[in-house]
């Protein structure tokens, strides 16, 4: 049961960083480890934390359930629960989760003799999370200025948390977050473009190797980066896009106060330019 | 502890370049390949050290032609709008625009200096892009390869084309038309969003980022997948979509026992193929106030929010949607 037709030679013991063979076994398809208890505990008393904030709130329509950090006045101290006490809690919970998850995947990379390329990869987005609820308030020196859990409140803090720097889109990390996003999605259209295309080839042809991958880009565009350099291409893509990210917002406040248009006067005020 | 971490091309082997396959019968002549190929250690260590050669051809000839105008026609306008002064061109760069056309001249052909500078390069840049399109789906023809990447493209040449033709005509004016230019695309982009109340409140452009984060996320695990099992050839993957080996069954076990759900060799591609395509708009003409009318714009403590955001929308006058 819900195992597939070659799994069972690939599930062997060992490969866990804590706990020894004590949670090293699977629950259906998902593999336990400490750390899944871990992720499961974290995870669900998050869940209901969250439940209990959205009590709270008064409302259950799922597009307004707003649970907000503690006000401005509390600094970094702790509130009280409905003060945004329960925001702290679910941020902690989140983190928790976070980080076991990757270090679960860890645990199942060394089962299957895998590199850690994936566990390293959730580490940039669970740092975009950090740089956003935690770096970036206790720079700011309060939790006030967390973002708040819910699905349109969160919209309204990005847009209100960019005007404060009146044109966020000035901001250069910003541009070269937004840049790498666009070019990821570019690179990731033509990379499934292109395997879909050799394996799926016109009516009568044969599956196409990667030469014609290959021969394909180079002569569209002159270059072709492989089939191994487009997996490292598309994952450096991706993880400067969460870096970016978490340095245009990380940089917003604790080391610029100005409108991010501004920023750009050293440009303009360069003693080169004559006249 | 220390062990093989695939991160880049540690040796590189250097062999005669490779020149490409044949065309399928009917295109064998066309491929008259540019070049001999050339070698960049510097992108060895990423991927292909490899350059060219290129087929040019003639739609490829034409589109570059078009796109140097485009290119050389904006540059100019921004040459002129500084005085012809090179280094203030060089300063004011980022600032520098041709805009389209004022919206007093509506869809009408505007004097040269007032936006028809910009109708004329737009008209080089559409016929460079649909040139390109065309040629993108005759190289995958030549090759007897599926049509997957133009049609990719022409999902990205689709928002293209609402931006500076389509909506422009549906609006009744040039003006609607994005600048060319680094900030002013950006200016343009914050207006648009601020016109219509707050562009995170159009559920289209919530799904259009949700695919571009989600984009970059299958990336990542997917990128990272592949690398992770390279040493067991997971690069492989069309040998691993017909005949699946160990490389695509540790990647696809990986992610079952994370998460419960893993894709195929073949399926992976399918997905991020879908979630790199689907960008869309539309048009209502205040995403705020339609949220609020629909029940699903948040509320805040008065001390957070009052008369802050929005009016409340009994004083709105009209709310399309």
């Amino acid at each position: 049961m819900a195992m597939l037709s070659f799994e069972k030679k690939y599930r062997v013991r060992g490969g866990t960083l804590i706990g020894g063979d004590l949670f090293d076994f699977w629950v259906g398809p998902f593999f336990v480890g400490f750390f899944g208890v871990a992720t499961f505990f974290f995870a669900a008393l998050g869940t209901i934390l969250i439940f209990w904030g959205a009590a709270l709130g008064g409302t259950w329509n799922p597009w307004l359930i707003n649970i907000a950090p503690p006000d401005l006045s509390y600094g970094l101290g702790v509130a009280p629960l409905a003060e945004g006490g329960l925001w702290q809690l679910i941020t902690v919970c989140a983190h928790g989760a976070f980080i076991s998850w990757a270090l679960r995947e860890v645990e199942i990379a060394r089962k299957l003799g895998m590199g850690y390329h994936v566990p390293v990869a959730f580490g940039f987005a669970i740092l975009a999370y950090s740089t956003l609820t935690v770096f970036r308030p206790m720079l700011l020196g309060a939790w006030g200025h967390g973002f708040p859990y819910g699905i349109f409140s969160h919209l309204d803090w990005v847009s209100n948390v960019g005007y404060q720097y009146l044109h966020f889109h000035y901001n250069p990390a910003h541009m070269l977050a937004v840049t790498f996003f666009f070019t990821t999605t570019l690179a990731l259209s033509l990379h499934g473009g292109l395997v879909l295309s050799a394996a799926n080839p016109q009516k009568g042809e044969p599956v196409k190797t990667p030469g014609a991958e290959d021969t394909f880009f180079r002569d569209f565009i002159g270059y072709s980066v492989g089939t191994l350099g487009i997996h490292r291409l598309g994952l450096l893509l991706a993880l400067n896009a969460g870096f970016w990210s978490a340095v245009c917002i990380i940089i917003s406040g604790p080391f610029w106060t100005r409108g991010w248009p501004e920023w750009w006067n050293w440009w303009l005020d360069l003693p080169i330019w004559g006249n | 502890m220390a062990e093989y971490q695939n991160i880049f091309t540690q040796v590189q082997v250097i062999g005669p370049p490779e020149m490409g396959v044949a065309g399928v019968p009917g295109h064998e002549a066309e491929l008259d390949r540019v070049g001999h190929g050339r070698f960049s250690a510097f992108l060895g260590w990423l991927g292909n050290a490899q350059i060219g050669p290129i087929y040019i051809g003639s739609l490829g000839f034409a589109s570059i032609v078009a796109g140097i105008l485009w290119f050389v026609i904006v540059g100019i306008n921004m040459l002129a709008s500084v005085d012809y002064n090179f280094a203030q061109f060089v300063r004011q760069l980022f600032w520098l625009a041709l805009e389209p056309p004022g919206p007093q001249y509506g869809l009408s052909i505007p004097p040269l200096n007032d936006g028809g500078w910009w109708i004329i390069a737009s008209f080089f840049l559409l016929i460079s892009v649909m040139l390109w399109w065309l040629r993108s789906f005759r190289r995958a023809q030549a090759l007897g390869m599926g049509y997957h990447i133009p049609w990719a493209f022409a999902s990205a040449i689709w928002l293209f084309l609402v931006l500076g033709l389509i909506r422009p005509i549906l609006m009744g004016s040039w003006s609607e038309a994005v600048p060319y230019g680094i900030f002013p695309h950006l200016d343009w982009t914050t207006a648009f969003s601020i016109r219509y109340g707050n562009l995170f409140y159009n559920p289209f452009h919530a799904l259009s980022i949700t695919f571009l984060y989600g984009s970059t996320m299958l990336f990542a695990m997917h990128g990272a997948t592949v690398l992770a099992t390279s040493r067991f050839g997971a690069d492989r993957e069309l040998e691993q979509i017909v005949d699946r080996g160990t490389a695509f069954e540790r990647g696809a076990l990986f992610w079952r026992w994370t998460m419960g759900f893993n894709a195929s060799a073949e399926g992976i591609h399918r997905w991020i193929y879908w979630f790199a395509i689907l960008v869309t708009g539309t048009v209502v003409d205040n995403w705020y106030l339609w949220a609020v009318e629909h029940n699903f714009a948040p509320s805040y403590e008065p001390a957070l929010g009052a008369g802050g955001f929005a009016p409340a929308p009994a004083a709105t006058p009209e709310i399309g949607g």
